[in-house]
């Protein structure tokens, strides 16, 4: 009885040394780990095994052949001129909303940062458009931005025409103009955080030395807060790569003319709309890994003293 | 971790440096003309939201900014509430939302704890596994997850179908991690050796302490899943299952033109889509700004 008992507790003790000191730790995290490889780590692979098929859709349970494409999918995509259209949109967007976001989050975070009133109410007005879904935004500023709306009517005879949503050249302005604007309230919390990192005594230093305070945001801030920018910058470009509503809803289905199209518009037109999937999974594969390729260059670059 | 801390420290006013020396001198104006011009630009098209959401006759011009009195009414909230049914889409958030937000406090806390608190081999791995798929964008898994959920399951037009990717927000398991991480290992140990089990310890010992984190993580959870359009767009064909979000997207892209005050009834519905959020953003200011840092640091 003694030794059988002895037995299971050197047992027990042999399977602690292995799976550790609280095994029950695989029973909390398995739901977990389950919704990861079901959400993300397997839809990775499918998607690749999509992009390389002429995928046909099926009815739940149903089983037909797929034809293997090999890189067909992939030769298709960037051959279409409509991704071409969207590659450069992507860019027009991110040459404005990178640096407009990098800028204006900076300069407002550093506003904001110190003694200043109504400081509460500041940083709270900044987040506002930050948490608003993006379907209610984009209602006002269609209307702000509609034939006869509101910034129309200020600008008088300097208004577009065509008017903004419906002209090939500024749709995509606008598009890249609001997303700004929305997210800008998550960067400056993310710069005001940073901000307190610099240390107090660069710029005491700064101050003994006779800069101003325009010379002290460059010569102090900035650089100070450059782990931050690199963040933001790789953030700005991952989330803003993604876009989908605004060119859906503000300019109405990528228009006038395509003109305003995003990669993940055409994955959803192709992959959803038009039974395409191989082709958009092969799209949303590009996508990914020039978004990885364009994030870590601008890092590299960033970072490089 | 340190983030957060640095946060609230940001936010109680830091000492007022130079400005109580010389009052309210070129330095605060310096900085108050950029936050005002900021607070003028964030704040106004809600405020356009709402008077526009309130005038009976659509009114581009610059009076339309500054109605009287007497061009207002709520005639807009009939007619949207005629047209998408606004309890039910309404309804239809809720459920989403408040399944969302379940899972996460169940499955996402368990995690959370377990990866922060117990020891068992694999650990480690469980949470660069966590940290390597987060950077997976949505568009890579658009497709995938469409095929597997609409078409291999069956769950298209199904609250399941919309719930399931997002069922456990992986940015509320870091940040119930981060604060798990901070508790004393003792106290969890004392309470071992009192006889009480690890589900004991984690819903006795860890969850009153952890109120806030709690909070925090649940905030954060309740915004994505409200004001998400994509997916329960894609996953819902009947008008019956769809979130407000999604009805008043479908409503602006496909009927809206036909009616007499299109953007009076827009902005009507996404007043109604806005106000939730802003009045938990109003009660909840700092636990939103801990979780913007807490996600921030993730990336």
């Amino acid at each position: 009885m003694a030794a059988a008992a002895g037995r299971l507790h050197r047992r027990r003790s042999r399977l602690r040394a292995w799976f550790g000191e609280q095994p029950i730790g695989y029973l909390f995290v398995a739901p977990f780990v389950l919704f990861l490889v079901g959400i993300y780590a397997y839809p990775f692979f499918f998607a690749l095994f999509i992009s390389f098929y002429k995928y046909i859709f099926t009815a739940p349970g149903a089983r037909v052949d797929q034809p293997f494409a090999g890189l067909g999918n992939y030769t298709a995509v960037l051959s279409d001129p409509l991704f071409h259209i969207a590659v450069r949109n992507v860019l027009i967007f991110l040459v404005i909303n990178v640096p407009l976001t990098v800028a204006v989050s900076m300069v407002l975070a550093t506003a904001l940062n110190g003694a200043i009133p109504l400081r509460g109410f500041f940083r709270a007005a900044y987040y506002v458009p930050y948490i608003t879904a993006s379907v209610a935004a984009v209602g006002v500023w269609l209307w702000l931005f509609s034939g006869p709306g509101l910034v129309d009517k200020l600008l008088g005879p300097l208004a577009p025409n065509p008017s903004w949503l419906v002209n090939g050249f500024w749709a995509m302005p606008i598009i890249a103009i609001y997303v700004t604007w929305k997210g800008l309230g998550f960067y400056i919390l993310l710069y005001l955080a940073a901000l307190q990192a610099i240390p107090k005594e660069l710029y005491e230093a700064a101050k003994v030395d006779g800069a101003r305070r325009i010379g002290t945001f460059f010569a102090v801030t900035v650089p100070g807060l450059k782990p931050a920018t690199v963040l933001v910058v790789v953030v700005s470009i991952i989330t803003g790569a993604n876009f989908f509503t605004e060119p859906y809803l503000l300019t109405g289905g990528g228009g006038p003319d395509n003109q305003s199209v995003s990669p993940v518009f055409l994955i959803y037109r192709q992959g959803i709309e038009q039974n395409h999937p191989g082709y958009a999974a092969a799209m949303g594969i590009l996508l990914a890994i020039a978004v990885l390729v364009v994030s870590g260059v601008s890092r590299f670059f960033l970072e490089r003293e | 971790m340190d983030a957060v801390q640095e946060q609230s420290r940001a936010a109680t006013p830091a000492p007022a440096r130079k400005a109580t020396k010389r009052g309210r001198g070129l330095g605060t104006w310096l900085r108050l003309i950029p936050l005002l011009i900021g607070a003028f630009v964030f704040l106004f098209p809600f405020y356009y939201m709402v008077v526009s959401a309130l005038q009976k006759a659509p009114n581009p011009g610059i009076s339309g900014a500054f109605p009287s009195p007497s061009s207002l009414s709520l005639s807009n909230f009939g007619a949207i509430n005629d047209a998408i049914n606004l309890p039910r889409s309404l309804l239809n958030s809720a459920l989403f939302t408040g399944g969302v937000l379940l899972g996460t406090l169940v499955f996402g806390m368990l995690a959370g704890y377990a990866l922060a608190q117990l020891h068992f081999r694999g650990r480690q791995p469980v949470f660069y596994l966590l940290l390597l798929l987060l950077v997976l964008p949505f568009q890579l898994l658009m497709i995938p997850l469409y095929v597997l959920i609409a078409r291999n399951f069956g769950l298209g037009d199904n609250l399941l179908g919309m719930i399931l990717p997002f069922a456990i927000n992986p940015t509320a398991v870091f940040i119930f991690r981060q604060f798990f991480l901070q508790l004393p290992r003792d106290m969890f140990d004392a309470a071992r050796i009192d006889g009480a089990s690890e589900f004991a310890v984690l819903t006795q010992v860890v969850m009153p302490l952890t109120r806030p984190a709690i909070l925090t993580a649940l905030l954060i959870t309740f915004i994505g899943p409200w004001n998400e359009f994509l997916w329960p767009f894609l996953i819902t064909k009947k008008l019956e299952l769809e979130p407000l979000a999604v009805a008043l997207a479908n409503y602006i892209s496909t009927v809206a033109q036909s009616t007499a005050n299109p953007y009076g009834t827009i902005l009507a519905g996404a007043f109604v889509l806005a106000v939730p959020v802003v009045i938990l953003f109003l009660i909840f200011q700092r636990q939103f700004v801990e979780s913007a840092i807490g996600s921030g640091i993730k990336g």
